[in-house]
């Protein structure tokens, strides 16, 4: 009916009308793309979607460092658009615990810059005073939440965008039908009123972006599922007040619900009742839904115990018999296995792209970085956490997702320690190590899929062996001690005092082959490529503001192959990016599941190996930060000398299907050394901390650069590579923060006990301000943990480099406390073993 | 035989009537058989229309009482008329009266009744095709009893005369009745003293929907049906927005209209609007959205914002009668 | 005044209606449910009688024992008790429905709690019969009149208006009565969260009906109409259009 041709071809095809389709379109704009054509199934201005019936409220406060700076730069083009209305927002606590909880949200607060204040009972029913004050026991006050008119917003963004260039063009009621890809490339999108070729396709379909991504053979880990929201009206204190809101949102999250006024109504939404998850399949169309597709009938019986709880919070205006249930929906929301978005280039599909946003609050933003991401290939904002590549070879089934939808439901407005293991779906990945990681009783946690032993039991007893040198890092709070053992400090002493195992650590593991595969890898790395055959090198990989993509080491095999080695929570994204860039001569295959990764470090290391390989395994023979093919046992194995955790050894690589044989062989051969399996608390955290290893999405991201994180000793080299000119002007300017090692002076809180921080916590002065750099950036720990060889609680920081200065004191705040914390070094010198006598013994 | 119920307005046959006869001649050309229908009240004049319609002979009720609306006398006076000269079916408008005298009816004879019928083929039993969903929604079912009941559905039908119109013989037929009988009735009339065309009547209906934004802005469409002599009308939207009373309510819930041209206003069309809107002859819709389901539905149609459109013509229209 | 509300439970359908493999039922797999909105206003219309006359407003219905939900919402619309008449959940024949209702109602009146007032809604939104009241009263011998949308209880008679063109037909009818009521009759309360919360605790009398064996209207299918979009001719953009308008009205339509 249209008289309007869908175009034979566009430039860039964005699938979706919603907040974020109308976001990623406008900022697209703004940075020049001029051919844009948009596509809805639905019509204008809502095409059915959740956008259309969020509860549109905005409360910034979040322990996500992504989540909290997208929320504020959402909120930020929300008011530019004249489309949010400050209302304030109060969190209410019900219990002493979510009380310690708010304590610890001020903190995330300080960390990511944004206002917060803990309000007594009174204080709540002075701005809330419909709330029933006896219930509750106090709340967390966020002054600058609000609401927002998301619909209008996408009004105004489309809009912008036509305004912006003459090369945009929506068609709303137009079904995509089929994604065709050829050769790893996106090629068109077909749908109900023709086929349209792109360069570049964006599925911004909300929680239809599976469907969408299942046409191009891909998957997008994300499903629908219910958000239970009813509105309850007339309210005769709401009719005296202006304008949609005039009363703080109140989140009452000890209940997992929420009541805001919306005009003369209050919604009452919740996340309490039983997970409802939905299938695609299952949402009626447009034009079958009574309501929207989105909007299916409220599930009752779910609802009840919402409704009583609701009445207990605000019976002065729910229990008026006057005011009716006016609007009651199963809303719908994705979810995905996480809770965090699913955005970004896919892997294995050059020119497909994700950008899938799960709350109104952070959607703005969202299109604005994935428009950042796709015109100069890095967002402004760190977006590792909901790089849809992180489900790599794992995690995208039907019934993964809804597991983990289904549990993370349950931790929307949840007290989640940060460490915190799903219960749901696991046993997925498992190394071939792993029955006999189950024999010696480990503690398994996942990452990236991987079940990795964390610690074992069977390691108890070196607690008790080492418990003296142990005296004083002990934790005796419950929350310090949660998903903690004491046993990785034991082992982490045996690794140092004898040898130890570790295994398999998930790696992503990556080969490269081609005619120019040295090019590559040098236009790939800050380290230079064209090294001798047999030579690692640990690099950092840049984006072109220079900063960091990765960072990760790789190993020469031959003239033309390389092996790329990286942390398996990146693993996908990482190769997404190797592959995006690597020109047709040059091949990157994933290995990451066909190899496995065996660990032997520590002073006995060498006389383990040396037993049961063919090969002369002497510092001579086999230098430090090399690698090559020897045989363990019956194992034809490669093996690169290097070390995490700081210790003589080797990270030995085989076949998946003969680890089992590699770790009896190892095991056996240790016997007389007392060899040790060891979990991941040693090897990604005492362990690394005490040399001060950094570790990308925690130190490493994109904000900030090489040198600011103390990685420069690779210097300029002469070859190109991604990211140089601003790798180069950062080594040449002043650094505005450098990374530092600091250490806990002092541990004791108010209350006498002992307290030990797990990240992400503000960095004060002594006068109790964070310390911002001159770029705005604010200090936090980027990791803690507890180093038992040098016999403090270690934390990594950004510090301002005015303030940077080997023992200055400073303080860390951790549930609304302050610590006194020394700056132990400045850059990466390693606190343990400074000159890495170890390493190279 | 077909007998049928025939309702008119001082000798003018109610035009869902003439749409019922369209049915019912069909029914009576498979059957082979001719077309008398009942009539209440005075029926002088209405020999030479229904005429034109095929109607064979007229019964016109005749009992003191009964020209004004019973239901029960009129479906008792009807009943004994049927035993009298036993037709094969008995065929009502698809009206509030048609339906209920008819519905009365089958319960006295305790046989079934198919409301809103669209076709109609006779046999032992009849196959019949109508409307579920206030039209939304097509049933074929198998109609038995003796005699067939039926309604015609409305706005559906063709208003057709027959191929050879008849001159129907007019005779009067006196029903046994008991103040029972009489005990439902019209007790009176109650004028309304809302101003305007009924949108029953008008020739032209203008409707606002969700569109339309506010009661206020509905000012723009009284004046433009004011200009144009029509009658002002809403979706059910609107009036659950309180914009409208619900009188106002073109649709399955509200009233199905048949004016010449309909003008429905920032309404998106949806089916159960349409229902009360197909009627209309024309439809010529003011809507922002070129994809809207109501464009489809339409003869003519302006993109664009009513607000923007409306008061434009209406200056236009108010130039014109100056 | 004991004032007996009786209503459906129907499919709550979108602009369009998708029919099962076999024609015979709406594919209500991912539908919600409700009553027809006709009913509503019926129990709306019981509830305020009550309110004003005291005694006692019931919700009845026919069908599965899901239609339990639809019972509730009438409770929790103040209806003060809910019957189900239970059933496999097949549809029942307007004659079989009026049939176990009308027996619901005598037995009713035998154990001394008989109604004063039936109200039905005019016809249900799905089958669209047109006659379960009428059968419902021409079985008890009450009187009863349909299409109605102004109802008032005065003096042991009810007063009810049918719309009709510039103003309305107003009957009286000696209580006890039956009307069926269309929407527009008042305007249906949303129910207040005690009142749901309580609605879903209290409970609803199951009886189970005879179905009397029926001839009847049988079933065969049913089929959704074709709809075709017309050829529409596109008069113009924004207020430009409207020398076009004119001139179509004038000239083409000619109703100017």
């Amino acid at each position: 009916m249209s008289s309007t041709e869908l175009p034979s071809s566009a430039r860039t095809v964005v699938l979706g009308a919603g907040i974020v389709g109308n976001s990623l379109v406008y900022h697209l704009s703004r940075l020049g793309r001029d051919d844009i054509v948009q596509i809805d199934k639905g019509p204008l201005p809502d095409p059915g979607g959740s956008t259309g019936h969020a509860s549109n409220f905005l409360m910034p406060l979040e322990h996500s460092k992504e989540m909290a700076f997208l929320t504020d730069d959402s909120i930020a083009q929300y008011d530019e658009m004249g489309q949010f209305t400050l209302s304030e927002g109060i969190e209410v606590a019900r219990t002493e615990e979510r009380l310690k909880e708010m304590k610890r949200q001020l903190g995330s607060a300080r960390s990511w810059g944004q206002e917060g204040r803990i309000i007594g009972p009174e204080e709540v029913k002075e701005k809330v005073p419909f709330i029933n004050g006896e219930v509750i026991k106090g709340g967390l006050y966020q002054p600058n939440a609000g609401t927002c008119d998301p619909l209008r917003a996408g009004e105004i963004m489309r809009e912008r965008t036509e305004e912006n260039t003459d090369g945009y063009q929506i068609f709303p009621n137009t079904e995509v039908l089929d994604l065709h890809v050829e050769g790893g490339e996106i090629q068109a999108v077909e749908t109900d009123r023709g086929t349209i070729e792109a360069d570049e396709v964006v599925i911004a379909a909300g929680l239809w972006s599976n469907k969408l991504a299942k046409m191009a053979d891909k998957r997008i880990p994300l499903t629908p599922a219910v958000h239970q929201l009813i509105s309850v009206g007339p309210i005769d204190r709401f009719e005296e007040k202006e304008g949609e809101i005039g009363y703080p949102i109140v989140r009452d999250v000890d209940t997992q619900m929420y009541e805001r006024m919306h005009g003369n109504d209050l919604e009452v939404g919740s996340y309490q009742h039983r997970p409802i998850i939905y299938d695609i399949d299952e949402i009626l169309s447009i034009d079958e839904a009574p309501l929207s597709p989105t909007q299916p009938p409220l599930t009752e019986d779910a609802f009840d115990q919402s409704m009583q709880d609701a009445l207990e919070l605000m019976p002065e205006i729910l229990d008026d018999p006057g005011a009716g249930i006016r609007h009651e929906i199963d809303g719908l929301l994705s979810v995905t296995p996480d809770g965090m978005p699913t955005v970004g280039p896919m892997d294995g599909v050059d020119g497909l792209w994700a950008c899938s946003a799960i709350w109104i609050k952070e959607a703005p933003a969202f299109g604005k970085n994935v428009a950042q991401w796709m015109v100069r290939g890095y967002p402004d904002v760190d977006l590792h956490a909901s790089n849809v590549n992180r489900f790599h070879n794992y995690g995208t089934s039907d019934t993964f997702i809804k597991n983990r939808g289904a549990e993370g439901y349950k931790k929307i407005y949840g007290i989640v320690h940060p460490a915190e293991q799903w219960q749901t779906s696991r046993e997925v990945r498992t190394s071939p190590f792993y029955s006999r990681q189950q024999d010696l009783d480990a503690r398994f946690f996942e990452t990236g899929g991987w079940e990795r032993p964390r610690w074992y039991k069977s390691n108890e007893d070196l607690v008790r062996k080492y418990h003296d040198e142990l005296e004083g890092l002990f934790r005796a709070d419950e929350w310090d001690q949660r998903w903690w053992s004491p046993t990785i400090l034991g082992e982490h002493l045996h690794m140092r005092d004898h040898v130890a195992m570790v295994g398999d650590m998930g790696f992503g593991k990556f080969d490269v082959y081609g005619a120019d595969a040295v090019e590559f890898m040098e236009k790939m790395h800050v380290g230079r490529a064209d090294v001798d055959v047999g030579k690692t090198v640990y690099t950092p990989v840049l984006a072109e503001n220079g900063g960091f993509v990765s960072d990760l080491t790789f190993a020469r095999l031959g003239e033309n192959h390389y092996r790329i080695i990286t942390g398996g929570s990146v693993a996908g994204s990482d190769l997404q990016w190797y592959r995006s860039n690597a020109p047709d001569s040059v091949t990157v295959v994933d290995k990451s599941e066909a190899l496995c990764t065996l660990g032997v470090w520590g002073p006995d290391a060498r006389n383990v190996v040396d037993s049961v390989t063919e090969e002369d395994m002497s510092d001579e023979a086999f230098p430090p930060y090399t690698a090559q093919h020897i045989t363990i046992g019956e194992v034809d194995a490669w093996a690169m000398r290097l070390s995490y955790v700081g210790e003589l050894g080797w990270e030995i690589y085989v076949p998946a299907a003969q680890g089992g044989s590699l770790w009896d062989t190892i095991a056996e051969a240790g016997e007389e050394y007392d060899i040790r399996p060891v979990g991941m608390g040693v090897y990604g955290a005492t362990g690394r901390m005490e040399k001060g290893y950094r570790l990308f999405g925690h130190e490493l991201e994109v904000e900030y650069n090489p040198s600011e994180a103390g990685l420069t000793f690779h210097g300029t080299k002469d070859a190109d590579f991604i990211g140089k000119d601003a790798y180069v002007e950062a080594l040449e300017e002043d650094d505005a923060a450098k990374l530092c090692t600091l250490t806990v002076d002092d541990h004791t809180s108010s209350d006498g006990t002992r307290r030990f921080m797990l990240g992400e916590e503000p960095i004060l002065d002594q006068d109790g301000n964070v310390l911002i750099d001159d770029e705005g950036r604010r200090s936090y720990v980027t990791s803690a943990a507890t180093g038992p060889s040098v016999g403090k609680h270690i934390l990594l920081a950004y510090i301002p480099s005015e303030r940077a200065q080997e023992g200055n004191q400073l303080q860390v705040e951790y549930f609304d406390e302050t610590y006194p914390v020394t700056i132990e070094v400045v850059g990466s010198r390693p606190l343990f073993d400074p000159n890495n006598q170890r390493i190279r013994s | 035989m077909v007998l049928i119920f025939v309702e008119h307005d001082g000798g003018k046959p109610a035009d869902s009537s003439l749409e019922m006869l369209t049915l019912a001649r069909d029914v009576a050309d498979q059957l082979d058989a001719p077309v008398e229908a009942a009539v209440f009240g005075d029926g002088e004049g209405l020999a030479d229309e229904l005429g034109q319609f095929g109607v064979e002979a007229i019964h016109v009720v005749d009992y003191d009482g009964v020209e004004t609306y019973a239901p029960i006398a009129w479906a008792e006076s009807l009943d004994q008329l049927a035993s009298a000269v036993e037709p094969e079916a008995v065929v009502a408008p698809g009206s509030e009266r048609g339906h209920e005298v008819l519905a009365h009816l089958g319960a006295s004879r305790d046989i079934p009744m198919a409301a809103n019928c669209l076709d109609v083929t006779v046999g032992d039993a009849y196959e019949v095709e109508r409307q579920r969903w206030g039209g939304t929604l097509l049933e074929h079912a198998r109609l038995s009893g003796d005699p067939k009941l039926l309604t015609a559905a409305k706005n559906e039908l063709t208003v057709a005369p027959a191929a050879e119109s008849a001159e129907p013989a007019v005779e009067p037929f006196t029903p046994e009745l008991t103040d029972d009988d009489l005990a439902v009735r019209i007790d009176r009339i109650e004028e309304s003293d809302e101003e305007g065309i009924p949108l029953g009547e008008a020739r032209i209906v203008v409707s606002g929907g969700r569109g339309v934004g506010s009661a206020e802005d509905f000012d723009q469409l009284e004046e433009l049906a004011d200009l144009l002599d029509a009658a002002v009308g809403a979706s059910r939207a609107a009036v659950n927005e309180g914009w409208r009373s619900h009188d106002d309510q073109v649709g399955q819930t509200g009233a199905k209209i048949s004016p010449t041209l309909y003008i429905p206003c920032g309404i998106s069309g949806a089916v159960q609007h349409m229902v009360g809107a197909k009627g209309s002859e024309y439809i010529l819709p003011i809507n922002t959205d070129p994809e809207a389901a109501i464009i489809g539905h339409a003869d003519y149609a302006v993109i664009g914002d009513l607000h923007e459109v409306v008061p434009e013509l209406n200056e236009t229209l108010r130039e014109r009668s100056d | 005044m004991n004032v007996l509300a009786c209503l459906k439970r129907v499919p709550n359908t979108g602009a369009k209606i998708v029919l099962t493999e076999d024609q015979q039922e709406i594919d209500t797999t991912n539908l919600g449910f409700t009553m027809s909105p006709h009913e509503e206003c019926a129990v709306e219309e019981a509830v305020q009688i009550v309110e004003e006359h005291g005694g006692s407003a019931t919700a009845l219905t026919l069908g599965s024992a899901e239609a339990t939900e639809q019972v509730r919402t009438a409770i929790a619309m103040q209806a003060d008790e809910g019957v189900l008449l239970e059933t496999d959940g097949e549809e029942w024949s307007p004659r079989n429905t009026a049939g176990a209702i009308a027996e619901f109602v005598r037995d009713r009146q035998e154990d001394g709690g008989g109604f004063d007032l039936l109200l039905f809604g005019n016809e249900s939104a799905d089958a669209g019969n047109y006659q379960v009241g009428v059968r419902v009263a021409r079985e008890l011998g009450l009187p009863i009149v349909t299409s109605i949308k102004s109802l008032s209880v005065e003096d042991g008679a009810v007063v009810a208006e049918r719309e009709i063109p510039r103003g309305s037909e107003v009957y009286e009818l000696d209580l006890p009565a039956v009307v069926a009521v269309k929407e527009g009759l008042n305007e249906p309360r949303y129910a207040s969260m005690r009142a749901r919360m309580q609605a879903r605790r209290q409970e609803v009398e199951h009886v189970t009906p005879e179905r009397r064996t029926d001839a009847g209207l049988k079933k065969i299918r049913l089929e959704s109409p074709e709809t075709e979009d017309s050829e529409t001719e596109i008069l113009g953009h924004g207020p430009e259009a409207v020398p076009e308008i004119v001139r179509v009205l004038e000239d083409e339509l000619e109703v100017i």
